[in-house]
């Protein structure tokens, strides 16, 4: 199922003025896995909601396929919607609990109670919790309490499933495998599937698309690599992945880092002044004297999984910027090093 | 090098001689009181209850007893007992239902919606803890007696509610109203609607989900408030008295019968009266023992 969102607009009674929603437009194909990421208060769970019905935008449309869905009840639009703390019934069984949407259905839609048995035993399979039919939420864990939701909003045949955080109250280790796993399970399924994270790492790991909001707006729609290689905005750049930036200003046709001529072609002909963002695998850590070399000074040294990092004070203009440090070069706190920038975004000053 | 059950001898030697050897230091926990002080608060506590709520118990049965079983239960049988029982019964059924329809009501938009006076509502919730019985009681005069507010108009259309049936039930109303939903709010409070969301996005429809999924997740907090709620609406006194006019074998329930007969020295009636009462607040206190440790089982449940 297509979605087409167009200009949203949702603001809260009692909100601080900015609306939650502010003109929010976004395309979402059929069958794909697109992640809603930002910040808390960026609006992320609000647009989810809004999808799904259980919020009503003050302004703006939203199609399912080619109907106007605006307007449906959260009951007509048939959305599959997955909470992060789960909301499973807890006077339910599992098997229950995935069977409750078809056992609330009028007699003419509801399946035979075999045939209703039949798909809750498929469904537990799925999620691989076969022998699990009969217990309660209370007695699984968390991970496990999480499929069985997704099974019970894959029991209704929603024609979107939508997730709000669905990782956010597990631990790292289950997060990992339930990240797979789920990538797995759209495979399989091919529902168009929304999903709201404030993780980067797993909105780029995860998703076909990732759609990234900011104070109410979407800052840029793309694939994970356009999003983490072409950052749209200052934004968009500090918020997925690492980075850090640096003053600089064009003149004569070139960079400039204070007194350094940076070796980054550059195509503007007027003097400008912005901002040069960098990952930490823009910026070398070289010799002092060696070309193109800029001094800088180290102000930390952490290590971090098979990488060490460093942390660097660039000509004393900018705050420290991660770098990733060779294992074999021998570095302490203090030192006085050159850094050589290859490359990097800029960005002019606002 | 000794082993390690010489090792246990020794220390088990140690302990059992005292502290000298210092090499075990037996502590209380830090939090811990005394032996002395431990044995006068618990002294207290029970002398305490045994003083003011089991000898007042156990006195209720041996007066209602001492003429006699035969004495018991035509005491009981009296035509005046009978009605008094009917009557506090009649007035419980009306009651206890209406207050868990309003208490239900009252809970759900207080703990589910965001509106305007919702902490107005909140202290109105609670209002019937904080005023004397009496002072209610007095309320409905004012409001519905002869002289009061609508006395003319009920006159004319011949509605009577002070020193009649409807105005024990107005008042006992009013009085046990805030026991189902002062149980109710926090429980629903906390439980928030996200279980109503995913109800309603499984395509259940209000009422659906009202049945299958909110009730069934306050039921026991429910089932306790009705309980609470049933043992006061049978149990009031001040205003019912106020309202009721005592009349007797019509308007006086069993409280108000007790007093009735207490006042005319018939102390074996009144305390056979008050057994039942008595039998009754028994009951309710078991039954809510056994909901407490299933109510507290769920609230373990949900915890982790």
């Amino acid at each position: 199922m297509r979605i087409s969102i167009r200009n949203i607009v949702k603001a809260f009674e009692g909100g601080l003025g900015r609306p939650a929603l502010n003109g929010v437009s976004l395309d979402i194909r059929s069958g794909e896995l697109v992640a809603l990421l930002g910040p808390s208060g960026s609006g992320k769970t609000t647009l989810l909601r809004v999808i799904a019905g259980l919020e009503v935008a003050q302004s703006g449309t939203l199609l399912f396929g080619d109907e106007d869905a605006s307007d449906m009840s959260v009951q007509e639009r048939k959305v599959g919607f997955v909470f992060q703390h789960y909301a499973l019934f807890r006077h339910l069984t599992v098997a229950d609990n995935i069977a409750f949407g078809l056992n609330v259905r009028d007699r003419a839609t509801r399946p035979p109670p075999a045939e209703i048995r039949r798909r809750v035993d498929d469904l537990l399979e799925l999620v691989q919790l076969a022998s699990y039919g009969k217990r309660y939420p209370a007695q699984l864990s968390g991970g496990q309490r999480q499929r069985v939701a997704l099974a019970r909003a894959l029991a209704v045949e929603p024609r979107v499933l939508l997730l709000d955080e669905p990782f956010g109250a597990l631990d790292a280790q289950v997060r990992r495998d339930l990240r797979r796993w789920l990538r797995d399970i759209h495979h399989r399924t091919g529902h168009t599937t929304v999903f709201v994270t404030h993780d980067q790492e797993e909105a780029l790991e995860l998703a076909d698309r990732v759609a990234v909001l900011s104070g109410g707006k979407v800052e840029q729609v793309g694939t994970p690599d356009e999003i983490y290689d072409t950052p749209a905005s200052p934004f968009v750049y500090r918020f997925v992945g690492e980075s850090g930036s640096v003053p600089v200003e064009f003149r004569d046709g070139r960079m400039w880092l204070g007194k350094y001529a940076l070796p980054i072609p550059t195509d503007f002909e007027s003097s400008q002044a912005g901002d040069l963002f960098l990952r930490p695998q823009d910026v070398e850590i070289v010799e002092r004297e060696a070309p193109d070399a800029v001094a800088a000074r180290i102000v930390g040294l952490r290590r971090s999984g098979a990488t060490r990092r460093a942390e660097i004070s660039i000509g004393g203009v900018s705050g420290p910027i991660e770098t990733v440090a060779l294992p074999q070069a021998v570095l302490s706190v203090g030192e006085e090093v050159g850094v050589r920038i290859r490359k990097g975004q800029f960005f002019p000053r606002a | 090098m000794p082993d390690a059950s010489t090792i246990l001898q020794q220390n088990a030697h140690v302990a059992g001689g005292g502290t000298t050897a210092g090499t075990t230091r037996r502590r209380a926990p830090v939090t811990g009181e005394g032996p002395v002080a431990r044995a006068v608060l618990i002294g207290v506590a029970i002398a305490f209850l045994s003083l003011f709520l089991l000898l007042p118990l156990v006195v209720v049965f041996v007066e209602a007893l001492r003429a006699g079983a035969g004495a018991y239960v035509a005491a009981l049988t009296e035509p005046d007992a009978v009605a008094a029982i009917q009557l506090t019964l009649m007035v419980a059924a009306i009651a206890v239902p209406l207050n868990l329809v309003f208490g239900v009501a009252a809970a759900w938009a207080v703990a589910k919606f965001e509106f305007p006076g919702k902490s107005f509502l909140v202290s109105l919730i609670d209002l019937p803890f904080s005023v004397s019985p009496v002072v209610a009681g007095l309320v409905y005069v004012l409001l519905f007696g002869a002289q009061g507010l609508f006395g003319g108009w009920m006159r004319e259309n011949g509605v009577e509610i002070i020193f009649a049936v409807p105005g024990i039930v107005l008042a006992t109303v009013f009085v046990t109203f805030p026991f189902i939903a002062r149980e109710l709010i926090p429980l629903m409070e906390e439980q928030g609607t996200g279980d109503e969301e995913v109800a309603m996005t499984l395509g259940a429809s209000g009422l659906q989900t009202f049945w299958r999924v909110t009730l069934p997740n306050i039921r026991f907090a429910l089932l306790y408030g009705v309980l609470l709620c049933n043992a006061r609406a049978m149990g009031e006194f001040g205003a019912v008295a106020v309202v009721s006019g005592k009349i007797r074998g019509y308007t006086t329930t069993m409280p108000l019968h007790v007093e009735i007969l207490y006042n005319e020295y018939n102390s074996v009636a009144a305390f056979a009266v008050a057994s039942v009462l008595a039998l009754l607040a028994l009951v309710t206190l078991v039954a809510k023992v056994f909901l407490e440790s299933r109510y507290s089982d769920e609230l373990a449940a949900r915890s982790h």
